[in-house]
């Protein structure tokens, strides 16, 4: 199992990211959508940040997942490479909490591919068969 | 399959895809419609499928694949049963284009140009991560968010005239900023004034040729005049404002009981409070998108004027490519108000519309169609045959046909940007990469795109502008 792989796209990004558990998926997708703004081996992890969000499911949490360290590295001018994350489900209800490590943007080491405008819902999804996969389209 | 309907126009069958409420329309030629995907067609038939569209889900010459709307899709909707869809705005809400005009030949400014686009480049903040030269408060934010470009001239960023010369006057009606996020607000606060990254750019160019003399004449152009292009948005506010009501607007979906093919067709009938709050906040970051605009032409007018004195830089016009807008259309006989998608489309108003300017409204509005980085852009005007053929709207660029992954592989920034020098083109960009991503032959040739609105009597061709200087993200 690839970690994730990007597919074909005309004008934006898509990948696929995969997990064995729908926590290694949501990291993945991170690490993806992450790689495809900055070099991630760039990346040194001298900082660490923490998330918590919730959601009423897993799709929309995965969602809030990438949109709010979209977010945050924009506020923060920030690129992360690291990523543990736990969810945990309730009736009605997933909650992710997370621990992101990164730095500060320095433009003079860290090789940017994409700014990376948006998370999309075009073709956005779950799946689990063998693994844990989710499909993301990025706005580019 | 695809059907021809005529030269240049090709139905999208209502079979095409279940759920489908009207066919789709294409307007393209054969050649361009060879670049097409299947993706972007399903698109096309996607965008259908949504409630209370009026005619067609139509795509401009320039189509390529999307997310949700396709890019080159417009789609209006009936205020009685229809929807608002931020799939149809995009998350760059009031992406757009406005072209300065001056008063200076080619053989004044084009031995200044390496100094001209070092200084744009350096005074106007671009890339990823740049924040603008501005310090505003929050208060003075919420003023551009509900002024737009009104707020900016207010502020000593401009003239009059600008507003006169700007699609809605700078000021779309309706913003409403308690529809803006916390979030949105700290992400648009640092950028304004600042250009982006990826295809936004700020070229200068030179009118290379004049295809109709009495238009051109009317917009001020004539042959071998320096003119400059700035084309980007809301950055990252806009971004902002479309994922927090992409979320509400996913649930009213649901709420509401609509069947959708794609969840970024996210979307929620006219009138209700979910409607009117995107509507509230997209016109919001649209504000702040011609805010941004403005900003930039006041800092390129004081480039220029630190080498040329007194030059003019007169606003032409400028245009959204990324909106949602009321307008009244005919429709079956009738005169109905109806909410306009243009997703990668430019308004291309005929002549009489009062929304046009009064110095274009005998003419038509002028239409600013941008080249790729190195390729030629056009201005076109609006014709009586857009508003019966496609809501008064055309292409908006010159469309892509190869991936960014692809165009990275494919390309080296350096080579691309040694091969533009070549052809006494000047170029800065804050990463290498972004020129290989941007090359020139990723894009469909913009001269066709041109042609086909051109022949079909939606926007006609006024003139040719070859890029002698360009400054990107």
């Amino acid at each position: 199992m690839e970690p994730y792989e990007y597919l074909e796209h005309t004008a934006d990004v898509k990948f696929r990211a995969h997990g064995a558990s729908p926590e290694e998926m949501f990291e993945n997708a991170a690490l993806a959508m992450l790689n495809a703004m900055v070099e991630t081996s760039s990346v040194r992890e001298r900082e660490t940040w923490k998330m918590d969000l919730a959601a009423e499911d897993l799709e929309q949490l995965l969602y809030n997942w990438l949109s709010e360290l979209l977010y945050l590295s924009e506020v923060e001018s920030v690129v992360f490479s690291s990523f543990r994350v736990d969810l945990s489900q309730g009736e009605g209800t997933w909650s992710l909490k997370a621990r992101i490590g990164g730095e500060k943007i320095d433009l003079a080491r860290h090789a940017f591919e994409n700014e990376v405008k948006a998370v999309t819902l075009h073709q956005f999804q779950i799946k689990r068969d063998e693994f844990w996969t989710a499909q993301v389209v990025l706005d580019v | 399959m695809l059907n021809k309907v005529d030269e240049c126009i090709y139905e999208v069958p209502i079979d095409h895809q279940e759920g489908m409420r009207v066919p789709g329309r294409i307007f393209i030629s054969e050649g361009l419609l060879e670049l097409v995907e299947e993706g972007t067609i399903d698109q096309v038939a996607n965008v259908a499928t949504l409630p209370g569209i009026a005619k067609y889900s139509m795509a401009m010459p320039d189509v390529h694949l999307g997310y949700g709307f396709p890019i080159g899709g417009v789609a209006a909707f009936r205020e009685d049963d229809g929807v608002i869809s931020p799939g149809g705005v995009g998350f760059d809400i009031n992406c757009g284009v406005r072209m300065l005009r001056t008063d200076l030949f080619t053989e004044d400014v084009y031995p200044l140009i390496t100094n001209l686009v070092e200084d744009l480049f350096h005074d106007i903040p671009s890339g990823v991560g740049a924040t603008g030269r501005l310090r505003i408060s929050d208060n003075e934010l919420d003023q551009v968010f509900t002024q737009g470009a009104d707020w900016a001239v207010e502020a000593g960023y401009g003239v009059e005239a600008d507003l006169v010369h700007c699609e809605e006057m700078g000021s779309m009606e309706g913003a409403d900023s308690g529809q803006v996020s916390l979030k949105a607000r700290k992400r648009g606060r640092p950028q304004l004034g600042t250009l982006g990254s990826g295809n936004h750019f700020l070229e200068i160019q030179r009118v290379d040729k004049i295809f109709d003399s009495d238009l051109a004449k009317q917009f001020g152009l004539f042959e071998d005049q320096i003119t400059v292009m700035i084309h980007c948005g809301s950055r990252g506010a806009g971004h902002q404002i479309c994922t927090d009501h992409l979320q509400i607007l996913n649930k009213a979906v649901r709420k509401y009981g609509i069947d959708i093919p794609d969840k970024q067709l996210a979307c929620a009938p006219l009138g209700t409070p979910e409607a009117n709050n995107y509507f509230g906040a997209m016109a919001a970051a649209a504000n702040y998108a011609w805010a941004n605009r403005q900003i930039i032409t006041h800092w390129t007018r004081e480039v220029f004027h630190r080498y040329f004195g007194d030059a003019d830089l007169d606003l032409v016009y400028d245009v959204a490519h990324n909106v949602a807008k009321i307008e009244e259309h005919d429709l079956d006989g009738s005169r109905e108000k109806l909410y306009v998608h243009r997703k990668g489309a430019t308004r291309a108003f005929g002549p009489g519309r009062p929304e046009v300017p009064a110095a274009y409204r005998d003419v038509g509005q002028p239409v600013l169609i941008p080249g790729s980085m190195g390729t030629y852009s056009y201005v076109l005007c609006g014709q009586a045959g857009s508003m019966d053929l496609t809501f008064g709207s055309a292409c908006h660029g010159a469309g892509r046909v190869m991936s960014r992954t692809r165009a990275k592989k494919t390309y080296v920034g350096a080579e691309v940007k040694a091969a533009l020098a070549k052809r006494g083109i000047k170029v800065m960009a804050t990463h290498p990469k972004m020129l290989a991503e941007e090359a020139p032959e990723v894009y469909k040739p913009s001269n066709e795109v041109v042609d086909v609105v051109h022949n079909l009597g939606i926007a006609a061709k006024v003139a040719q502008l070859q890029p002698l200087g360009v400054s990107k993200g």
